[in-house]
């Protein structure tokens, strides 16, 4: 994986750039992961507005509410949910795509073009994750935010002003910054594992099976044992 | 053209070629012949570079390839027009894209120069108006000369065919057969094929070689093979249940 990992950053700097396949597999891993990772911010949001309120009422802390689901979404749950449901869609389908080009021969094909299959395959995605991934977190965090703030002031009548205050008060860049951050390491583990399963598929339908399962669960392992190293190094 | 002295390759303990030597000649077809999996797909992939050999040399338009750098190795591959078993198109791209996809990656040519070459390729394998298609709506026997299309979108000195007939029925077997005929005949390029197809063999074939358990046994012009005396190529190109193969193959059981 190592080597991969070598290959895949030399291939960023080896010129001519290309545009157009970075572009498509940053539509493909962003735009249409929003609807899944909409649904899956908002109402972690909500859940965490719920059990906070019910913790918080017993010490009539409920007006922090805002801010204990304001620094939980940016510092861990929306960078680590968005990066596992990014290593479910797109490392899934990333593993699946590159081990059934593997079995067909189509990897093959690629090398007698001389085309570098890790330059073609590998280092579009790697990029596209690697900068997509941060701005889908950005994009639950404040989705989650806004599903908390919702179910807050609707259910549990909290004033508006009084949440978005605890919520900005408490917020600092940092914390967001830490998030994104996080985000950037998650999508460069993404790729670099969906693509090494995809590439070291073993035959047959079984093979590129097992390549996909192996993907999704190496990257969602590693996601979540490089989170707690990276909350004790990052501010 | 192409030699290969003594090629040996293992995979995993398993001895698959066990000191292969071949020449191939320039302009000719040379067919290799010989059961499924006896290694006639891993030959091929040796001398094209995309396997190494454990030991032995192959010498492909006087440059010994098997310790070029990935970057000369690219030089060499480009000069072989490949067409795989399965026919390997590509299933995210067109059949157009597919058909021109090297000359997209390695030439200044715009998008009309490309597509003319692309339909000049399609016309010559008998194929017209499919080039917005996916290879994934095509037949088998379509896809196999979509990718010789591709392979000769190279324009190659050397062609080399995987199986060109497995899989697909036998008028279209016979469509292909002609097709690497007129190949070496219009295009003056040099071919190898392994096949264990012998109608297909007999008619492609300027020679025939044998690979049996990791060598080769035998060579020579189709005649010669027809009138040979070893008793294991008598077997496999008559087809017979019983024979040296078949003891062996029941020892293996």
């Amino acid at each position: 994986m190592s080597i991969l990992t070598k290959d895949i950053v030399a291939q960023i700097f080896t010129r001519p750039f290309r545009i157009r396949p970075i572009l498509h597999q940053m539509v493909v891993v962003g735009l249409n992961t929003l609807p899944i990772a909409s649904i899956m911010a908002i109402f972690t949001g909500m859940v965490l507005a719920v059990q906070t309120y019910y913790q918080f009422r017993q010490f009539d802390l409920e007006t922090y509410i805002g801010t204990v689901v304001g620094l939980s979404m940016t510092r861990e749950l929306g960078p680590v949910l968005t990066a596992i449901i990014v290593a479910g869609r797109i490392g899934s389908s990333t593993a699946a795509e590159i081990g059934s080009m593997k079995v067909t021969e189509q990897i093959d094909a690629l090398r007698t073009f001389g085309v570098n299959p890790v330059r073609y395959l590998a280092t579009p995605r790697f990029i596209a994750l690697v900068t997509m991934l941060p701005f889908l977190t950005i994009y639950t965090d404040f989705i989650g935010i806004l599903g908390a703030y919702s179910i807050s002031i609707i259910k549990f009548h909290i004033r508006s002003s009084l949440y978005i205050d605890k919520t900005i008060h408490f917020l600092d860049p940092p914390d967001v910054l830490s998030g994104l951050i996080k985000a950037i390491f998650f999508g460069a583990i993404i790729a670099i594992v969906s693509c090494h399963k995809g590439l070291t598929s073993g035959e047959g339908a079984q093979g590129v099976g097992r390549a996909t399962t192996n993907s999704v669960v190496l990257s969602s392992i590693l996601i979540l044992i490089i989170d707690y190293f990276l909350t004790i190094i990052l501010p | 053209m192409i030699q290969i002295n003594n090629l040996w390759k293992s995979f995993d303990g398993n001895q698959v070629l066990r000191g292969i030597n071949l020449n191939i000649i320039q302009g000719e077809t040379m067919v290799i012949i010989g059961q499924s999996g006896c290694g006639k797909s891993v030959l091929l992939k040796h001398i094209i570079g995309l396997l190494k050999p454990d030991h032995g040399s192959i010498n492909v338009f006087n440059e010994e390839i098997t310790k070029l750098s990935d970057k000369n190795l690219y030089k060499i591959q480009k000069r072989f027009g490949m067409l795989f078993q399965s026919a390997a198109l590509f299933d995210s791209l067109t059949i157009a894209e597919n058909v021109g996809f090297f000359l997209y990656e390695h030439s200044d040519l715009n998008n009309d120069e490309i597509m003319k070459i692309v339909n000049k390729n399609l016309h010559m394998v008998g194929l017209h108006n499919i080039e917005s298609l996916y290879p994934a709506s095509l037949s088998g026997g379509m896809k196999k000369r979509v990718a010789l299309a591709r392979a000769i979108s190279t324009n190659p000195d050397v062609i080399l065919y995987d199986e060109p007939t497995t899989g697909i029925d036998p008028i279209m077997a016979a469509i292909i057969n002609n097709l690497i005929i007129r190949m070496q005949k219009e295009l003056k390029v040099t071919s190898i094929a392994v096949t264990h197809d012998m109608t297909s063999a007999y008619k492609i074939a300027d020679r025939i070689a044998m690979l049996y358990q990791g060598k080769i046994i035998e060579i020579g012009t189709p005649e010669e093979i027809k009138q040979t005396q070893n008793e294991t190529v008598k077997q496999f190109i008559l087809g017979n249940a019983e024979g040296p193969i078949y003891s062996k193959f029941e020892d293996n059981i």
